[in-house]
């Protein structure tokens, strides 16, 4: 733990300010509903719903699906 | 502090999904997979017609396995990134590194630990088709419920702090939760589906090869996204010795 050659080591953590809610809201809708969908994908298509047809996507993620916890058959 | 740094964070929170998606998929591969072929090999010594198979073993195992492993590194990524942002100086004086393996220690035990307690992962062969939809629907039901009252435990937690101090109001906060999700799991219908004969050791290993794959994406993650979160937020001082004169 020799890190005391930087500058003024300050004793107690400084409060981090928040990022303010209007920044984050675009991308927490966006990109969260993105990802919500990529883990669809991932974890449920083909199994209890489908938006594809076929059982292509499900055989393809199979195993990740099952050892990632998934309901998969 | 503005829209960019949310973006910066974002993608951060991808990459480093994506990147501690690589030792999961190790794990998985080493772990998980013989777990898994001993599934099979009961479900193809004690059933029924099989079909073709769409995708052979061999690639299920690599090809797709990394395939779902990555995308879902960086789709749980991204949502953690958002999560930090919001948590970011909201949930206490912690630094950014701080922040970023508490929130990922919340991702794993609010989106996957609490709710495999009750839904636990289940290899081939285990789990009856016509339930599915069903099973599905209570696994989820499970993940939402655990992030609301995990949620609801931070803000209770935050409420008490100045009150109580951090340490009583965080364990009140925690027994509340621990409280709240025990009677969600005592009322929530099983979802046990065993197969007569399936062997308890394979179904044992299997769950633990699930939690370690888990444990190892959020583990890194955590690891990861903090050292680059880090970096945007609290960019370091350049070069703390003589300040070298500029030609």
């Amino acid at each position: 733990m020799a890190q005391s050659t930087a500058a003024p080591a300050p004793t107690t953590q400084p409060a981090l300010a928040p990022l303010p809610l209007k920044a984050l809201a675009p991308w927490a809708v966006f990109f969260g509903v993105l990802m919500l969908v990529l883990l669809y994908f991932v974890g449920a298509e083909q199994g209890a719903t489908s938006v594809l047809s076929g059982e292509g996507v499900h055989e393809w993620v199979h195993d990740a699906r099952h050892l990632l916890g998934f309901p998969c058959h | 502090m503005n829209s960019a740094t949310v973006r910066t964070l974002l993608v951060r929170g991808m990459l480093a999904g994506l990147l501690a998606a690589v030792p999961a998929l190790l794990f998985a591969y080493f772990v998980g997979e013989g777990p898994v072929d001993a599934a099979i090999a009961f479900e193809s010594a004690n059933s029924h017609e099989h079909g073709e198979d769409l995708v052979s073993r061999s690639v299920q195992s690599t090809a797709g396995l990394a395939t779902g492993m990555l995308i879902f590194g960086v789709a749980v990524g991204g949502i953690a990134a958002l999560a930090f942002c919001f948590a970011l100086g909201r949930v206490g004086r912690f630094s950014a590194r701080a922040t970023a393996a508490l929130t990922a220690l919340a991702a794993f035990l609010l989106m996957y630990l609490v709710p495999t307690l009750k839904y636990p992962a289940n290899p081939p062969a285990v789990g009856n088709p016509d339930t599915l939809g069903q099973r599905t629907a209570l696994f989820f039901l499970m993940i939402v419920l655990s992030v609301l009252l995990g949620i609801a435990a931070t803000m209770l937690g935050r409420r008490l702090a100045p009150r109580w101090g951090n340490w009583n109001a965080s364990v009140t906060a925690g027994l509340a939760f621990a409280a709240a999700v025990t009677v969600a799991m005592v009322f929530l219908p099983s979802g046990a589906n065993i197969p007569k004969g399936f062997p308890a050791s394979d179904l044992w290993e299997f769950r633990l090869a699930s939690i370690g794959v888990q444990a190892v994406l959020w583990a890194g993650f955590g690891l990861l996204f903090g050292f680059l979160a880090e970096r945007v937020l609290s960019p370091r001082p350049v070069a703390h010795r003589v300040p070298v004169p500029v030609a």
